[in-house]
């Protein structure tokens, strides 16, 4: 086995180097630094060994080993569990949710990460086998596809951000031509013609239609825009609460929501940044439905 | 979003002919400046929201 010392070695470098690529600790706050870090870094460390040894147990033909690994590599499905409970318990003291969806997405990244790890220690290993060069070649490969391919597609990609005027017709409070809800107190009313943006999302063609419709989706934006740029809101204002709500002939959506500080620009900017969510993602364009 | 059942649990108006009490307690007051202050009051107390029904009635709605 000792030949396979340094090809196994580079593999486990290489997936730990994917790792810590893929962990980025931006303005969500998570995984929280350094703690929830660490959590992720040594479970990277984990895959990327089994990733790694597992080439050699196929090469030196002992399947005991390879079974044993295989069956290692399923426990990373916990690690979606563990994120998902672990984001449900903090979603519930925060002010403007996450959502499920939201947090059942996080919690697939984690996991699917940790596969990419292991395949980036396997891929490497194998290469390295033949030749160290060969492998040191593929696993910056593999560390290139890895840093490009992370993200996925953003809010912007499938739909405009405008600015929309908020009134009032009576109790009624409209965002541009969208009916949001009543508000019954003349103060909060005032708060809210003071405070308050309106925006109006248009989907750029059918299937955004029905992914910008997801509830999730919906959450995850308000969400986004509430974590980067505050919100005037407390626990118990249901008043000003900030929602959604669907023009359901066109399927614009209308948001609105009172920010700290009352700027469209900034809106504007986080919300084109809002990732899709796997989840939302809907192809009725492609679907066979007789036209 | 996951919007639950919501329940009125309060009805303020300056019209008590047109209410009916039937499960939530009905505040009757004199003028428009009554109707808001104490709509402002229950909102608080209750961590909910006041709705208008009309230009003389508010409802306070638990979401």
């Amino acid at each position: 086995m000792h030949s396979y010392l340094i090809p196994v070695l580079m593999g486990v470098v290489f997936g730990f180097l994917s790792r810590l690529l893929l962990l980025r600790t931006d303005f969500r706050q998570y995984p929280t630094y350094p703690t929830g870090r660490i959590i992720h870094l040594s479970f990277g460390f984990i895959a990327a060994f089994i990733g790694s040894v597992a080439m050699p147990a196929v090469l030196e033909s002992n399947w005991t080993a390879v079974t044993f690994l295989g069956l290692a590599a399923t426990q990373f499905r916990e690690v979606r569990k563990m994120e998902r409970e672990s984001l449900q318990s903090i979603d519930n003291s925060e002010l403007v949710k996450r959502g499920l969806p939201f947090i059942e997405g996080m919690a697939q990244a984690f996991e699917s990460r940790n596969y990419l790890v292991m395949f980036t220690a396997l891929i490497t290993t194998f290469c390295a086998v033949y030749s160290l060069w060969l492998g040191i070649i593929c696993g910056i490969i593999l560390l290139l596809i890895v840093k490009f391919n992370k993200s996925g597609k953003v809010l912007s990609a499938i739909a405009d951000v405008k600015e929309a005027k908020i009134r009032f017709v009576g109790p009624t409070l409209f965002v541009d031509d969208i009916l949001i809800k009543n508000v019954g107190l003349e103060v909060t009313r005032n708060v809210i013609t003071e405070k308050a943006v309106g925006v109006i999302i248009t989907p750029k063609n059918q299937n955004s239609v029905v992914t910008l419709s997801y509830l999730g989706q919906r959450q995850a934006m308000l969400h986004h825009v509430a974590t980067v740029l505050g919100s005037y809101l407390d626990s118990g204002e249901q008043a000003l609460v900030p929602i959604t709500k669907r023009d359901m002939e066109d399927g614009r959506i209308a948001l609105f929501m009172l920010p700290s500080e009352k700027d469209f620009h900034q809106v504007k900017a986080v919300l084109d940044k809002v990732p899709i969510l796997d989840s939302a993602i809907r192809m009725p364009e492609e679907a066979d439905k007789g036209k | 979003m996951e919007r639950q059942h919501a329940g009125i649990v309060a009805v303020i108006t300056m019209s008590p002919e047109k209410v009916q009490s039937g499960g939530a307690p009905v505040f009757i007051v004199k003028d428009n400046k009554e109707l808001q202050t104490i709509g402002m009051t229950l909102e608080k107390i209750m961590d909910a929201a006041a709705h208008e029904i009309d230009a003389k009635t508010l409802v306070i709605v638990a979401h």
